[in-house]
């Protein structure tokens, strides 16, 4: 048996798909609204071939609602997409074939076992009946399920399921891979390990991938990222440019009285501090250098310090004014309220 | 880069990737897809013998017991040699159909509360094909339904003529497209379990008392024959009473009164015509389901 090998750009795909350096995904001006919640309020982007791209927010910041228009799954209210060259919202069908999707919520049938599950996602997406078992060997070893494949899937751990469905997901060699969370509901053990199954497919497929997160050391991961607030990109870089923009140490201090604190920062040094996650938090150019002038001259009991690099919550604190701890917990009634008015598709 | 062995080892897939180029959207694609839904829908009723033993219990409870019961009593209207549990039994063939259908079409919500019609909206398929496979195999596990329920038919005294059980089986089929056809429009609108459950049962007893399974559609008040008319269910009934009654030695003049044929004003309805209604009801109703899948949010 020999397995039909078509290249990407052959002749039953359209020209547009990987030609030059055109970007493999383009967002612009894309804004979404429910009813009276903007979810996406005009976001533009540009992802390259072969980039791993992350989209970084809290919760109801508007990333799964990206990733539905950008998927075909929602339209947009205004602005364009494209997807591998193709119009996401007049040129589903090419986006479809050219796309893999690993959604937040198990989309498996609990009732069929594995294998059944990859081989209706293979008639589905028309694989070619020669390359099915070959394939499916091919992505059921990459994850490590191939001793599995006639499980019925309900039987499958969380961790197993989330493999599944990226082997999935990866079965029709789409161009881009859409990963919506990929880690979310999982122990940290399981959580590295899926990791290091997309590490290695970046290694071994000529793939774009792009996912949402709002984990940030998920977001160290990534060879650039956006992140978004509000349903707006406030910041899109590497994660190494934009640590390095921030530039600054944070320090974290407990007192006795973190009012006086922020207040004698403020006087004493000239400094803007406020509390974050129970500390009082700011940043200052050289930290080390900066502490034991904070312990002479504050005024005010300290009971303990914290001097840190920045980070990508320094980012994303810089950029939107909190952590995104703050910005969850905060956040919650408005993702509620879309989750409502969303509804499931 | 060809890979030639049947299953690649372990190692070779380490090293090459196995391309595969998803093909332009044709009618051959289309088709595949109708027929991984439809099949789908067969395993499911495979691994779950369970639905099938449930969904026979209905049935029998209505022919055994109700018919035994109440036979004591309209059996007097009876010619003589007529078991009125003869008389019952096409309509509540029909009624072995009616649950496994309308369920079967309610997988779709189902589905979505569990997220896998996400998976199926995304393929590159058309929504007809999905919604076409949903259907054939809606109509096929039904039939399935039914036929185990036709296996008991000698209880009822209906003989097993094999043109008789093949007429059957086919109107049985034309019924149970139309029905999952009826529940895969309305799950296409209703996105929770338990409302598409309530509307369901809220709908199908009615279905199977207004179609004259139980009575005959002669002599009634003129309210009870208009409702009796527009019930979908009726024009599958009375064929199938016919395609009974054909089998059985009874009198012309009685089977006139037990079997009347339908009319509509005083009208015959004839049964080409009737089946038709059936089939342009599941056809119509199929494409109302399409074009709101093709409705995107």
């Amino acid at each position: 048996m020999s397995v039909r090998v078509s290249s990407r750009s052959g002749q039953l795909q359209a020209a547009p798909a990987n030609g030059g350096d055109r970007p493999v995904i383009e967002v612009s001006g894309l804004a979404k609204r429910y009813g009276e919640v903007e979810a996406v309020r005009g976001i533009d982007l540009a992802v390259r071939a072969g980039e791993t791209f992350g989209f970084l927010g809290p919760n109801g910041a508007g990333k799964t609602t990206t990733i539905k228009i950008l998927c075909t799954l929602a339209n947009a209210t205004s602005g364009t997409a494209t997807v591998a060259g193709y119009d996401t919202a007049t040129q589903r069908d090419a986006v479809r074939r050219n796309i893999g999707l690993v959604f937040q919520d198990t989309t498996l049938d609990g009732y069929l076992t594995a294998e059944q599950n990859l081989r209706f996602h293979a008639e589905l997406y028309g694989v070619p009946k020669d390359a099915v078992q070959p394939r499916m060997r091919q992505v059921l070893d990459m994850v490590g399920l191939w001793d599995r494949k006639d499980s019925l899937v309900a039987a499958f751990s969380g961790g197993m399921q989330r493999r599944l469905e990226i082997a999935r997901g990866l079965l029709h060699a789409p161009h881009v891979l859409f990963l919506d969370e990929p880690t979310v509901g999982l122990d940290p053990q399981t959580r590295s390990s899926i990791w290091a199954y997309i590490n290695e497919l970046k290694g071994r497929e000529d793939i774009t991938i792009f996912l949402t997160t709002h984990y940030m050391d998920e977001a160290e991961h990534c060879d650039r990222i956006a992140i978004i607030d509000h349903g707006k990109i406030v910041a899109i870089d590497t994660p190494e440019a934009l640590k390095a923009s921030i530039g600054k140490d944070r320090v974290q201090i407990h007192t006795a009285d973190d009012e006086a604190a922020i207040a004698a920062l403020t006087g004493t040094f000239g400094i803007e501090a406020a509390v974050h996650e129970g500390a009082v938090t700011f940043s200052v150019d050289s930290g080390e250098q900066f502490v034991p002038r904070l312990f002479a001259e504050l005024g005010v009991p300290i009971r303990s310090v914290s001097v840190s690099r920045p980070s990508l919550d320094d980012v994303f604190m810089s950029y939107t004014g909190k952590t995104i701890r703050d910005a969850e917990a905060s956040g919650t009634d408005a993702m509620r309220q879309m989750a409502r008015l969303r509804g499931r598709r | 880069m060809v890979t030639d062995t049947l299953t690649p080892t372990a190692e070779s897939a380490i090293v090459e990737s196995i391309r595969v180029a998803v093909p332009r959207r044709g009618l051959r694609h289309d088709l595949r897809a109708v027929s991984v839904v439809w099949r789908r829908e067969l395993i499911r009723f495979r691994t779950d013998r369970l639905r099938a033993v449930t969904a026979l219990v209905q049935p029998v409870l209505f022919l055994f017991i109700l018919g035994t019961g109440l036979g004591s009593l309209a059996g007097r209207g009876m010619p003589p040699g007529l078991d009125f549990k003869t008389f019952i039994y096409p309509g509540v063939l029909a009624m072995s159909v009616l649950f496994t259908a309308i369920f079967s079409a309610g997988s779709i919500v189902w589905d979505r509360e569990f997220g896998f019609l996400r998976e199926i909206l995304v393929a590159p398929v058309s929504r007809a094909s999905i919604v076409i496979g949903k259907c054939l195999g809606g109509a096929t596990i039904a039939t399935f339904q039914g036929i185990i329920f036709l296996a008991l038919a000698g209880f009822a005294h209906v003989p097993y003529s094999p043109v008789l059980l093949v007429t059957l089986v086919g109107e049985l089929l034309l019924l149970s497209f139309t029905l999952t056809a009826f529940g895969v429009m309305l799950a296409a609108r209703i996105t929770q379990f338990q409302a598409f459950m309530a509307v369901t049962q809220m709908l199908v007893m009615p279905l199977f008392f207004l179609s004259g399974a139980l009575y005959p559609l002669s002599g009634l008040p003129s309210w009870l024959t208009v409702l009796t008319r527009i019930d979908p269910l009726t024009y599958v009934v009375g064929p199938m009473r016919d395609a009974v009654f054909s089998h059985l030695n009874i009198a012309p003049v009685e089977q006139h009164l037990l079997a009347p044929g339908l009319d509509w004003a005083g009208w015959p309805v004839p049964q080409w015509l009737s089946l038709g209604i059936v089939a342009a009801m599941g056809l119509t109703m199929m494409a109302i389901a399409i074009a709101q899948f093709r409705k995107t949010e």
